[in-house]
């Protein structure tokens, strides 16, 4: 049996481009106050109630993405580890900074998964 | 430089005035995102992984003390102290507000500065030669034309929905420093047998999805009749391109899908009728107008002798300094590739120190260079040793320039919204990996161009060695291209093999240098190497731990 | 569709012929390119004043020399991003000196307005989020024009060279 697709809902503020996440029909700054979707439905539900604040001129571009749940949330792809952190390279700007980026889990799956993807993926001649 | 008078100045002024209502009307929600984008692009204002991202436009590379002064206060009143300037020569915020850019736009104003166009489908930044007006290569300064075909385009009415982006270059060197050939459209300013001036104007080059190199559209046209010619091309590129899929729409698809002979025909065909008309022709009074703004400085008589320091800056003399046309000046690299920083930022610190050392120096001017550095035209050379102290106490006397950790890299994934994978951190890893002087200046010249997606912000079409980050199953994987290169002999890089991991990339990158070292002949370059014996032993080298592996 | 020209509402004098009405109404009428080039002769002997539309990807070249006959041509904008339109408005003015009703209907917005009147545009269907008002403002919105075009708009060098 596949497990669960866990998602989360994000979008940019439309006024200063601040990167939130939805929860319980409103938008919160930081990645681990969001709200995790373990369920399709539910997820596509949030998505289209977000619209609203699109049409409302709140945020724009509101999209799932997923996101790891074991021993604590963390988002799949590097994309939105950025998103909710800020820079990799300059630690100390954005969220990171204001101590609202997400908390890697301390034994991460994706250590396993990582190492994994890395051996598959190795260049094949 | 070029100076506003009342005229440009209420051209800014008006600019600002209606994109403030143009932000009143969007946050009103009397105009949605999909409406707005393109004016918002069309200000220079992108939104990110982070914020909104604000591209302020540096004509031809050229900046005034005054203007750096203003960009470092626009740092700390704006954005969070710093800004990074680009392969187009322009310079990038990335923490801004969108209701704060009226405002900015304001301030830049009051220094005749501007984001006009630095996005959008529409006729980009017009760059140049960064040793502009201070080599002895040069026919003629560049600039002024390039300073009349922005104005030419500046909210053009027949221009400002074209089919993509649009970006124009201007040279006048046999050694071109701006990547023409590139470009989607060029000028290259030479002298016909009989010794008389004109230009010739190439165009369809571009990176991207499917890089080009651009073609010959004209070997000569004269002085009077270029803003027609450039008019002309433009017409039929808007008239004939397709508008079907953003994947074909540059001007070098429809020149490739036509081919350059049509194309030609196309053009001189507009051409005859635009220079009939006589509207666009160019005074030789106007040419000279604009010319006078970008008259040197009166060089003094002054010794040739060049000074000489301690072993910092004997260092930087051998890659940073470059000959002047005028006996007892030089011409000086300022590296914002600090080894293990991002490539091509600069701190408000950095700016504000720049002001004041140009003031004291009594330099007029700043240049940035599309390898995203920065360059003082015109030093006294008995001035180097105490400039470059000062410099080096700034972090900006790293003497690298064209050494193999004088890296290109766009801003990547940790910074914008269209790419795949990190790019920054490629290039720290590799100016680590490279830091010893020594080693680079045993590999000599080497330009490594990184870019973090398809869209080639940092050229790596044209790198002599190029990195692309991709995305593969949400992992970030890197291709290696070699054999590119944006100057005079422009080439495409060419596709090694499958992508490397992010901790594979930095090793073959070394494989494939100490492969260079050891095959190279005499007096060349990485790139004449490759050129010469071609990619297998490179590609056999590069993916060797995959071979030992496999094995 | 209100209808702007000169800066107000005007009245729309032309009708609207589907290629398939066997029956041309009375009066001043619009055809398709692919109409006007079946029943060119036809069209132009009628008594009335003569409109053709074209499509974003039609040039004004395809009218031909009956274009002196027409008094209007639409020019389409499928979406407000295609910038054919503007071209094709500027050919019309300054190739083929049309001196015609040049007029715009489809998706453009407030924001293009003065590049369109540049480039030889003077009659606009609007949606009616642009008034007449609006369309002045956004028409006063650069005081200044770098660039010579269709509308004959004295240039910023102009300017300075009568100061």
């Amino acid at each position: 049996m596949a497990a669960p697709v866990h998602q989360m809902l994000t979008a940019s503020r439309l006024v200063d481009g601040d990167v939130v996440y939805w929860r319980a029909g409103g938008w919160v700054e930081a990645f681990a106050d969001g709200e995790v979707f373990a369920d399709e439905a539910e997820a596509e539900a949030a998505l289209e109630a977000a619209m609203k604040f699109v049409a409302e001129n709140v945020v724009v571009n509101p999209y799932l993405f997923e996101v790891r749940v074991d021993g604590g949330v963390w988002p799949v792809k590097e994309r939105e580890i950025v998103r909710a952190a800020g820079p990799t390279v300059r630690r100390d700007l954005g969220k990171q900074a204001e101590g609202i980026a997400p908390k890697e889990p301390a034994h991460p799956a994706e250590a396993v998964l990582g190492a994994e993807v890395k051996k598959a993926d190795h260049v094949s001649i | 430089m070029y100076r506003y008078d009342e005229f440009d100045a209420a051209f800014v002024a008006d600019r600002v005035a209606q994109f403030r209502f143009q932000v009143e009307r969007r946050l009103k929600g009397e105009l949605t995102e999909d409406q707005f984008k393109p004016f918002r692009l069309m200000n220079g204002l992108y939104l990110q992984l982070h914020a909104y991202m604000l591209r302020i436009a540096v004509p031809y590379g050229t900046l005034a003390a005054r203007q750096l002064r203003k960009l470092a206060h626009i740092a700390r009143k704006y954005d969070k102290g710093y800004g990074h300037f680009t392969t187009r020569t322009n310079l990038q915020f990335n923490w801004i507000k969108l209701k704060d850019v009226p405002d900015i736009l304001a301030e830049l104003a009051s220094v005749e500065m501007h984001c006009l166009q630095t996005s959008g489908n529409c006729v980009r930044n017009v760059t140049s030669d960064q040793f502009a007006g201070a080599t002895d290569e040069e026919i003629e300064d560049p600039r002024p034309l390039a300073e009349i075909i922005r104005q030419w385009s500046s909210l053009h009415p027949e221009f400002t929905f074209l089919a993509r982006k649009f970006k124009i270059a201007v040279g006048a060197t046999p050694h071109d420093r701006a990547a023409l050939q590139w470009h989607d459209m060029a000028v290259e300013i030479v002298k016909n047998a009989e010794g008389r001036v004109g230009y010739k104007v190439i165009a369809g080059g571009g990176m991207g999805r499917t890089p080009y190199i651009a073609q010959v559209m004209s070997e000569w046209v004269e002085r009077g009749d270029i803003l027609a010619y450039l008019e002309a091309v433009l017409r039929v590129y808007n008239q004939d391109s397709r508008r079907d899929n953003i994947h074909k729409q540059r001007i070098k698809i429809l020149i490739n899908a036509i081919g350059p002979e049509q194309m030609r025909a196309r053009v001189a065909r507009e051409f005859e009728e635009i220079k009939r008309m006589g509207t666009l022709q160019l005074p030789a009074e106007e040419l000279e107008r604009i010319r006078a703004y970008f008259a040197p400085p009166a060089f003094e008589t002054l010794p040739d002798a060049m000074p000489t320091g301690d072993q910092d800056f004997e260092d930087w003399k051998k890659t940073n300094i470059h000959r002047h046309r005028a006996p007892g000046y030089a011409i000086a690299t300022i590296s914002l590739k600090a080894i293990g920083a991002v490539p091509g930022d600069i701190s408000h610190v950095q700016l504000d120190a720049l002001a004041d050392l140009m003031d004291e120096y009594g330099m007029a001017e700043i240049r940035v260079s599309h390898e995203q550095n920065l360059v003082l035209p015109h030093v006294k050379k008995r001035d180097l040793p105490a400039i470059h102290a000062r410099l080096k106490a700034l972090g900006l006397a790293t003497a690298n320039a064209g050494l193999v950790t004088d890296i290109i890299a766009c801003p990547g994934l940790d910074y914008c919204d269209l790419a795949n994978a990190r790019s920054i951190t490629i290039a720290q890893k590799i100016a680590r990996r490279f830091a010893d002087l020594d080693r680079q200046h045993h590999i000599g010249e080497l330009k490594i161009k990184i870019s973090g997606c398809i869209n080639a912000c940092g050229h790596h079409h044209a790198g002599h060695i190029g990195i692309l980050g991709v995305d593969k199953k949400g992992v970030e994987f890197y291709q290696l291209q070699l054999g590119g290169s944006g100057a005079e002999d422009a080439s495409i890089g060419e596709i090694m093999g499958p992508g490397f991991g992010e901790h594979e990339i930095v090793d073959a990158v070394e494989r494939v240098i100490e492969a260079y070292l050891k095959l190279r002949a005499p007096g060349e370059r990485f790139l004449d190497t490759y050129r010469r014996i071609g990619p297998e032993p490179f590609k056999n080298v590069a993916y060797l731990e995959q071979l030992h592996a496999a094995h | 569709m209100p209808l702007i020209k000169a800066g107000a509402y005007a009245r729309d004098e032309y009708a609207a012929a589907a290629d398939d009405a066997a029956a041309l109404p009375d009066g001043p009428v619009i055809v398709s390119l692919a109409r006007f080039q079946k029943e060119r002769a036809a069209l132009i002997a009628r008594n009335a004043a003569l409109g053709v539309r074209l499509k974003a990807e039609q040039s004004p070249a395809l009218l031909g020399e009956e274009l002196s006959r027409l008094s209007l041509v639409v020019l389409e904008f499928p979406k407000f991003r295609d910038g054919r339109a503007f071209s094709w408005a500027r050919m019309l003015r300054t190739r083929y000196s049309f001196k015609g009703e040049i007029r715009a209907a489809g998706d453009f917005l407030y924001d293009q307005l003065a590049y369109m009147t540049r480039v030889g545009f003077d009659a606009f269907e609007v949606s009616e989020t642009i008034t007449p008002d609006l369309f002045r403002r956004a028409l006063a919105e650069m005081r200044t024009v770098y660039q010579p075009s269709a509308d004959g708009r004295k240039t910023i060098r102009e300017l300075r060279a009568m100061r």
